[in-house]
């Protein structure tokens, strides 16, 4: 076994020693310090060779085996599906699996934590507001209309129309990237951030939900849905298109009753249930 | 923020009704002193220009307490950020009334 | 994270952009400029117009209060500070309506189903040319103000 490995390890060499020929070096300057690491704020820099098709947690990844094994990094998925490697790449919040290098355009890279979150050490950092922010808006399915006995319960019925109110809000992956860039979470410690905002409509907007009015009064505060200005930094960084800007307008224009969540289609639904499946 | 975007639309109204006093007469007209004083004895535009400071005044001050209660999260300051506008803003008020009221009773 | 638990030492490291966050409007894109500019045209305007109320009430003062007034404001810098008042109200009214749509959902599209390269539907350009034909108008505006202020009627 340890002599396949060996081999494999060879060849992975050699693979990589033909595609040296594309390849350039880049300097990758990493943020370094935290409670629980170094206790002065520094940036170490490390020469890593990159190719074509060169993440940043690739270079980083390099950093950790060959360089520094000391750097702190949070990764899992390596794919934009689980949302751990968000940090601050050259000024902006990105995934580092989801960033190539090439496409950043420059030869010095700079990796900081993800700003407006809780600094951990290096580039990992406490997501326990963000998800608390999360939690207080309730981001399960609310409905008092359900059969107590269960005896007749089926599945709710849902057009595609009517996934489509919310399922692109549903696409996220809670990476924090959108919560970085939001200049009111800059300095507003009690606003939930794009991310909670944008799932409380997602939940408002989920016709098998009946507690909308709930949904509304709690986000209706000082700190709340009225300290969104539309910025839509939220919106440009994220990973996955959830457009987080564009449902918090959207739950805001329902507080307004500019727009009106139909009536008839939550008789419908009480309607659907009381029949059964 | 419902306060914000009346009070915006409506200062948007008055203020251009203002402006356009001002440029239908050639500028350095529109600055003398006769000239000036004629126009607040007018009832009229001296109800706009009650209603421009009126509006004008809740729509910035608010604007002021909206970005000073982003910036710090704490009951005392949130208290102290709502009196200061709010007095800023009667203060404003009510020195702006009160050029306007003398201006317009002065007698001819 | 025993670090954490002492509150002094997480105040130090809770990464919080702060004021820097609102300061920098050039990463972001379009929608973030056009909340850099309402936040620094509403204040300069709110500063204006404190000052604006304050100069008129020399009327009070007779004849002589108002004339050494306008001696203190009609001068070139008192020009191209109106000309600036100009340009800072243009746009904060222009884009004011522009972001009453916004912020009510008018204009920014419908949630659909995203796909690469994953754009978002709101920022797009019939929202977005509000904060352009604000800028031009602004503009407009200002050249209009300069040519009456420095060229005479």
């Amino acid at each position: 076994m340890k002599r396949k490995f060996l081999l494999a390890r060879e060849t992975s060499e050699i693979n990589h020693a033909t595609v040296k020929n594309d390849s350039s070096d880049i300097l990758l300057n990493i943020f370094r310090g935290g409670p629980n690491g170094k206790p002065e704020k520094s940036y170490d820099s490390y020469h890593v060779p990159v190719s074509r098709w060169t993440t940043v947690l690739d270079a980083l990844l390099y950093v950790k085996e060959r360089l520094d094994s000391s750097v702190a990094i949070r990764f899992s998925c390596r794919m934009a599906s689980c949302g751990s490697c968000g940090m601050r790449i050259n000024g902006i919040p990105r995934l580092a699996c989801y960033t190539k290098i090439s496409e950043l355009g420059t030869d010095t890279i700079t990796c900081e934590p993800l700003p407006n979150f809780l600094l951990i050490r290096d580039l990992v950092t406490d997501f326990q507001q963000f998800f608390n922010h999360h939690k207080k808006i309730q981001p399960y399915i609310q409905n008092m209309h359900l059969d107590p006995t269960m005896e007749r319960l089926g599945e709710f019925n849902q057009t595609p129309q009517e996934v489509d109110e919310f399922l692109q809000f549903s696409y996220c992956i809670k990476c924090g990237l959108c919560y970085s860039a939001c200049p009111t979470v800059a300095t507003d410690t009690k606003f939930p951030g794009p991310q909670a905002l944008a799932q409380a409509y997602r939940y408002f907007a989920d016709n098998r939900d009946d507690s909308a009015q709930k949904r509304l009064d709690n986000v209706d505060h000082k700190h709340g849905i009225w300290r969104c200005h539309f910025a839509g930094s939220c919106s440009m960084v994220c990973p996955k298109g959830v457009d987080p800007a564009l449902g918090i307008q959207m739950l805001r224009s329902h507080l307004l009753s500019i727009t009106k969540k139909p009536k008839k289609k939550r008789a419908e639904l009480r309607e659907i249930n009381r029949e059964g499946s | 923020m419902k306060i914000h975007y009346i009070t915006g639309l409506a200062a948007l109204l008055t203020v251009a009704i203002h402006v356009m006093m001002r440029v239908i007469v050639p500028f350095s007209m529109s600055l003398e002193y006769e000239n000036v004083v004629a126009n607040y004895q007018n009832i009229l535009y001296a109800l706009l220009l009650e209603s421009v400071l009126v509006l004008i005044s809740i729509h910035g001050f608010n604007g002021l307490r909206v970005m000073l209660l982003e910036l710090r999260q704490n009951e005392r300051w949130e208290k102290f950020v709502t009196l200061f506008t709010l007095i800023a803003m009667i203060a404003v008020i009510g020195y702006g009334t009160r050029t306007i009221i003398i201006v317009s009773g002065q007698s001819l | 994270m025993e670090a954490l638990k002492n509150k002094k030492d997480s105040n130090a490291w809770t990464n919080r952009e702060g004021l820097r966050g609102w300061l920098n409007p050039t990463r972001y894109g379009w929608e973030r400029l056009s909340y850099w500019l309402m936040r620094v045209t509403g204040l300069f305007l709110l500063l204006y117009f404190v000052g604006h109320v304050y100069e008129t009430s020399n009327l009070v003062g007779g004849i002589n209060a108002w004339n050494a007034m306008l001696e203190l404001t009609q001068t070139t810098f008192g020009h191209i500070f109106l000309i600036l008042v100009i340009g800072a109200s243009t746009f904060h009214s222009v884009n004011g309506i522009r972001l009453i749509f916004a912020e009510t959902a008018t204009g920014l599209g419908k949630p659909g189903r995203p796909d690469y390269p994953y754009e978002a539907g709101s920022l797009n350009n019939i929202q977005r040319s509000g904060i352009w034909v604000a800028l031009i108008l602004a503009a407009a505006a200002m050249l209009y103000g300069s040519s009456v202020l420095f060229g005479g009627e």
